[in-house]
């Protein structure tokens, strides 16, 4: 095991960096800029039972510090990632990758997890119960214990692989959905998704997005971001991937700081292609700043005993 | 598709609100007309999208109009200024359809991308014919650079004050054998019901990403969707729904 590698869910990465769900792709459109091999691993776009256009544009607005997507979830659904996205996947990517899903009830979940449970090249299931950006859709489940406990268990019982569980920060008590979704029997949390906001068009007095709200995401959520990774952490006994807003190597450190076994990056993708290598490639360095010999030792370091 | 740094070199006024920025650095993902540059300001999250007006072994010069922050940076970058700026991104014209007397249609702040075509299209074709369209006559630009190449340039203003009273549409010629346009959506719509013959046109979308990553520009067409920053930003005739 190197300086950089983690543990997640009895799978070895190399290094905590793990791109965020909806600003990778399927992984190849990066593939062009470096070689993506450099990645803990990525999680790719949220993939549902059925293909989904999803929502009208404009589907992104600028923040100060970050953006608002409403995507709504376009995927080709979950046969054609399995026919087309991973095999062309497999001639840029040659680690275990992370598979998220959405749905929009109960069997819709289990049937799309049950499908890439089944693809070697999948190494996690990130059951996303947090998409803000449609109607019905995965949210209802993460804002609700029991509802989510349901989802988790109703998955774990179809599926063989490590389910991670992607939770929404739009709630009261993060802690209780966690807490319930590990009794559920999921293997690990991810959070934070994003959260919901709006922007206005002075010019046109309307909102910038067609959908009228999307998902805050980008440096501004951070702070909420590592807030709610610590809580989460400090209270369950699944590891914990953060994420929200990360944009360089000391941001990492600060997540894992707050409990998390591994971190993902996402917008930050979308403004520069080469931020996670970036990231990597600058965790020896600040690691030596603050005297940090292995990044494993450091999981959940900020939490008081 | 590359991401590298840039030199400003020049940065001037052509209107009171068009400006014209020239660019220094590794020019060697920037392809076809009709492709596009997106470029990290300080300041703004994300990158702003602009089209290749022009482009030389050791530069790409751009043409933009000040609409918001971003551009409004923009138009106060000194020359030597640093910029992150990726480069190559879209699918651009397919200039190989153009026949023997194709016609460039541009409105406003379309017109950019129009003239890096046109420089092309008149090595291989008899005739080249460019209408373009502005609201009044202190919005023109570029119609003696179109005239240097050699393409015959009908200009229009919404007004009057300038060339044909009204829209480029008032003015489109006879006889051309295929069309290329860029511009506002209304105009585009209005082109696309006022022409028989085929053509392309190039569109914009609000874009997270510019480079196909977070499906944030995605519309529908005929094929069934398509990313505006890769599979576009142009879009055979044939292809357009305007389901948005
Ligand atoms: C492929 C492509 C090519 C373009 N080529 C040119 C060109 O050659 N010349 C030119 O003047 N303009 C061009 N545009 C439009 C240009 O990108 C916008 O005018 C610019 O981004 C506005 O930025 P702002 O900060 O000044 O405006 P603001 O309204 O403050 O911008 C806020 C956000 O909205 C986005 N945005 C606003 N208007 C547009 C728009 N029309 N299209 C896409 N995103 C927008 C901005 O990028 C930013 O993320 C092009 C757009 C696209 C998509
Ligand atoms: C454009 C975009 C699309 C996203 N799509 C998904 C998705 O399909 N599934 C998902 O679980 N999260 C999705 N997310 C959320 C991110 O994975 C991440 O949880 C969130 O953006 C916070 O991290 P960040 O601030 O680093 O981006 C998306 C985010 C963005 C910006
Ligand atoms: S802007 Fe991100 S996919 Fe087109």
């Amino acid at each position: 095991m190197g300086r950089l590698s983690v543990r997640l869910c009895g799978i070895e990465l190399d290094n905590p960096v793990i791109a965020a769900s909806g600003t990778f792709g399927y992984g190849y459109e990066f593939a062009e800029f470096y070689d993506i091999n450099c990645l803990g691993t990525f999680s790719f776009k949220g993939t549902t039972g059925e293909a989904r256009f999803g929502n009208p544009t404009p589907r992104v607005a600028e923040c100060a510090t970050g953006m608002l997507n409403a995507i709504g979830l376009q995927n080709p659904g979950v046969e054609k990632v399995v026919a087309e996205e991973l095999p062309r996947l497999k001639r840029c990517f040659r680690k275990p990758v992370m598979a998220n899903v959405s749905g929009f009830s109960i069997g819709d979940y289990v049937y799309t997890c049950s499908v890439l449970d089944k693809e070697e090249q999948v190494g996690w299931l990130e059951v996303n119960i947090s998409c803000p950006n449609v109607e019905g859709g995965g949210m209802v489940f993460g804002t609700d214990p029991k509802a989510a406990s349901e989802v988790v268990a109703a998955v774990k019982k179809a599926v063989t692989k490590p389910v991670i569980v992607k939770l929404s920060p739009n709630v009261t008590d993060i802690v209780s959905i966690a807490s319930a979704c590990e009794a559920a029997g999921a293997d690990g949390i991810s959070l934070i998704n994003t959260i919901p906001g709006m922007r206005i068009d002075l010019k046109t007095k309307r909102p910038v997005l067609a959908n009228r709200m999307g998902g805050y995401s980008g440096p501004g959520v951070f702070p909420i971001a590592v807030r709610m990774v610590y809580q989460v952490a400090s209270t369950v006994n699944i590891p914990v991937v953060g994420m929200g807003g990360v944009s360089c190597a000391e941001d990492v450190i600060e997540m894992m700081l707050a409990g998390a076994t591994a971190v993902q990056v996402g917008t930050a993708n979308l403004v520069d292609p080469f931020a996670c290598r970036n990231i990597i490639n600058e965790l020896p360095a600040v690691m030596d700043k603050y005297g940090i010999d292995r990044l494993e030792d450091i999981i959940g370091g900020a939490i008081n005993g | 598709m590359k991401d590298s740094i840039f030199q400003v070199i020049e940065n001037r006024a052509l209107t009171p609100n068009i400006f014209k920025m020239r660019l220094c650095g590794d020019v060697s993902e920037v392809g076809q007309p009709g492709q596009f540059i997106n470029i990290k300001l300080d300041g703004c999250y994300l990158r702003r999208p602009l089209s290749v007006y022009d482009a030389d072994p050791i530069s790409v010069t751009v043409i933009y109009k000040v609409v918001g922050r971003g551009t409004e940076i923009m138009s106060r970058l000194k020359n030597g200024t640093m910029l992150s700026v990726m480069t190559g991104l879209g699918n651009g014209f397919d200039i190989m359809a153009a026949g023997e007397r194709p016609l460039l249609i541009g409105g406003g702040a379309g017109v950019p991308p129009l003239y890096l075509l046109a420089k092309k299209l008149v090595e291989r074709c008899s005739k080249v014919s460019v209408v373009l369209g502005f609201n009044t006559i202190t919005d023109v630009f570029c119609e003696e650079e179109f005239k240097r190449l050699g393409c015959e340039v009908t200009v229009t203003t919404a007004d009057g004050s300038y060339g044909v009273k009204g829209f480029v549409t008032d003015a489109l010629p006879e006889g051309y054998t295929y069309f290329y346009t860029c511009g506002p959506e209304a105009m585009l719509k209005a082109v696309f019901d006022s022409t028989g013959t085929s053509g392309q046109f190039s569109f914009e979308e609000r874009m997270g990403c510019g480079f196909g990553a977070c499906m944030g520009c995605s519309c529908k067409t005929v094929s069934g969707y398509k990313r505006i920053c890769k599979e576009g930003p142009v879009l055979k005739k044939e292809e357009i729904t305007w389901e948005g």
